[in-house]
């Protein structure tokens, strides 16, 4: 791989470590299987893309995206959590819903930047290159965000967000407002992919409506390599290991496209892809039927040998 | 079994790092696409073929290289950062977001587009002439007049012109757009119906039954993935279905009209080869694909109340049963 390669997968691997620790807020600390980011991702972009066309400081562009995301998550959960559709069937609503809105956002089904001053460009000089620029501002972005979500989970109201996900009865009976909580977990989770998607556009010349195709299994997919790399219970560890997932699957997606040498070729990515996510999520089944195996293997011998 | 499993990860990664440089080739061009579909590959294959008509072999004196992003714009992305770092002579760009990525990934490297509707709204040229950068290429920008010439020569009644096309293709919505624009000084409307999902192609044509006297299918990969269902539409209202879409005469249209993908994969290749003999891509202007074709079915005109003369259908390229 070469340097250049290795930059660019490293930075789509940090916009997608947003992504990641947004899907880790719904999947992981609500527990609720949310598939608005398929529309949430694009949403995030054509709102920072119109808005920098329309000749918006990309500072505020980008927090306007973040809100947008936030506003579509706000809606899933509504829709979940007042109106009591199914939790799956109501992030799929919303985020059909927002293919039409983000055509309406952009006006059209593509926004270049190419040619439009963005978060990046205030960052780039002479001297730096961008392949440098990019990921650096990318890195900073992603752990503003990583620190941000670690310390409101040690928080009082993250504490019974956690408890939320984790018990909602329990966490009803101590008086914690489980509704309330999954409605601010959605929004900041939509918020947080909606900013990577803002981020995604300015640093890949453009929003496409179609972008946010495959975002939710993306997000998925590094959430759980992150875990499998780094278990651990410690909210700091978790939101670590969704940076680390997301950039190492980049990494291994660039493996696939430099793969010549083991056979692969470019039609085969979304099945290597399917069967590496495979892999991670029965690896902890297979750990624990193994352990199982293994004691109980041992309480035998054990039983043998006191004979 | 996790450890397992975490070692292999990283080892594969690692591995990515490590990867063999490439063989050493008089010339390197390399090929990307958005997705793999008919008329993307055809036009891909133009280009290689071309490349071998002008000397450069596949193997030999070339080390052609083809990356499909599948539909996945992050994917897109990170294949322009690998073009741009494996630094070839040529990058080849197939759909508009194929090229975007990346412009926004080398302004040094020359990128060729292929099948891009309109370059300069999609920002990859400042203007249609050789405007300096890296970017020149060929465009598939239907030719519109031609079409609606087709379409009042094989219907010199119709007045409204009924468009089923997928509100979020960028090529659609330009074709339409230009469209309107055509038709108003020859006092044609053009009424639309959205479809942004194949499954719903069926039901946009059945809403404009009784509304419009033909029916106009841009090179819209939606509708063009349901065309049957469209072609059935057609059928059963007796409204005669004319695509920008040679290829679809086989499918149920009455009359396909328009760019052959092929060719326009020839003409981008030998754009290719004259960057490759030393010219600046900044010195060629962009192109619109030339050639049209127009293939005509009797059968399906028939069905769809069309009554096309002999000098119409000896204009055709090909007619199909």
């Amino acid at each position: 791989m070469t340097l250049i390669a290795f930059l660019g997968s490293l930075e789509i691997g940090l916009v997608f470590a947003l992504v990641a620790l947004g899907v880790f807020i719904s999947f992981r600390i609500v527990n609720f299987p949310d598939l608005t980011v398929d529309g949430s991702f694009p949403l995030g972009g054509a709102v920072a893309a119109a808005m920098l066309v329309g000749g918006w400081h990309p500072l505020i562009a980008t927090i306007a995206a973040f809100a947008a995301g936030a506003l579509a998550g706000l809606t899933t959960g509504w829709l979940h959590v007042k109106l009591k559709i199914m939790q799956l069937l109501a992030g799929i609503l919303v985020m059909i819903a927002l293919y039409s809105i983000n055509l309406r956002v952009m006006g059209k089904p593509n926004e270049p930047l190419l040619d439009t001053p963005t978060i990046f460009s205030a960052f780039s000089s002479a001297s730096v290159s961008a392949s440098w620029v990019t990921p650096l501002v990318l890195l900073a972005i992603t752990l503003m965000v990583k620190f941000a979500l670690d310390w409101y989970f040690a928080s009082e109201v993250g504490l019974a967000m956690r408890a939320t996900g984790g018990n909602a009865r329990m966490a009803r009976s101590v008086g914690v407002s489980t509704d309330r909580l999954s409605l601010v977990a959605l929004a900041l989770s939509n918020g947080i992919v909606a900013l990577a998607g803002a981020l995604f556009a300015q640093s890949q010349g453009g929003a496409d409506v179609s972008m946010g195709i495959g975002t939710i299994v993306i997000g998925l997919a590094a959430v759980i390599i992150g875990e499998t790399i780094l278990p651990g219970r410690s909210i700091a560890i978790a939101t670590l290991g969704c940076i680390v997932g997301a950039v190492l699957y980049r990494m291994l997606i660039a493996v696939g496209l430099n793969s010549d040498f083991i056979g692969l070729k470019a039609q085969d990515l979304n099945l290597v892809t399917a069967i590496l996510v495979t892999i991670a999520l029965v690896m902890p089944v297979s750990k624990r039927y193994l352990a199982r195996r293994r004691s109980a293997a041992g309480a035998a011998k054990k039983e043998v040998s006191s004979c | 079994m996790n450890r397992f499993l975490r070692d292999s990860l990283l080892s594969l990664a690692l591995a990515g790092t490590l990867a063999p440089p490439v063989l050493a080739a008089d010339v390197r061009v390399s090929v990307t696409a958005i997705v793999d579909h008919p008329a993307l590959d055809a036009a891909r294959k133009g280009v290689t073929d071309e490349l071998a008509d002008a000397g450069f072999v596949n193997g030999k004196n070339l080390k052609l290289e083809y990356q499909s992003a599948q539909g996945n714009t992050a994917t897109a992305a990170q294949i322009a950062r690998k073009f741009a770092g494996d630094k070839p002579n040529v990058i080849v760009a197939v759909s508009t977001p194929s090229a975007q990525t990346a412009l926004a990934a080398t302004r040094d490297i020359p990128i060729v587009f292929s099948a891009v509707t309109d370059p300069v709204a999609a920002k990859l040229v400042k203007s249609w002439d050789a405007t300096g950068g890296n970017v020149t290429g060929v465009s598939d920008l239907p030719s519109l007049e031609k079409h609606l010439a087709v379409v009042r020569q094989a219907m010199p009644a119709s007045k409204r012109i009924g468009v089923i096309y997928s509100p979020g293709e960028a090529n659609s919505v330009a074709a339409i757009a230009e469209l309107k624009k055509l038709a108003a000084p020859a006092g044609i409307t053009v009424v639309e119906a959205a479809a942004p999902r194949t499954v719903d192609v069926a039901s946009a044509a059945q809403s404009l039954i009784g509304k419009v006297d033909v029916f106009y299918e841009p090179t819209d990969n939606n509708v063009t993935s349901a065309f049957e269902a469209l072609a059935k539409v057609a059928d059963q209202g007796k409204v005669p279905l004319i695509s920008a879409d040679p290829s679809v005469a086989t499918r149920g249209a009455a009359i396909g009209v328009g760019t052959n993908y092929y060719d326009l994969g020839r003409q981008t290749g030998k754009l290719v080869v004259r960057i490759l003999k030393g010219e600046a891509p900044g010195k060629i202007a962009s192109q619109v694909s030339t050639k049209l074709e127009m293939h005509v079915s009797k059968s399906a005109a028939q069905r769809q109340g069309l009554m096309l003369s002999e000098d119409f259908l000896k204009s055709a390229t090909k007619v199909v049963d």
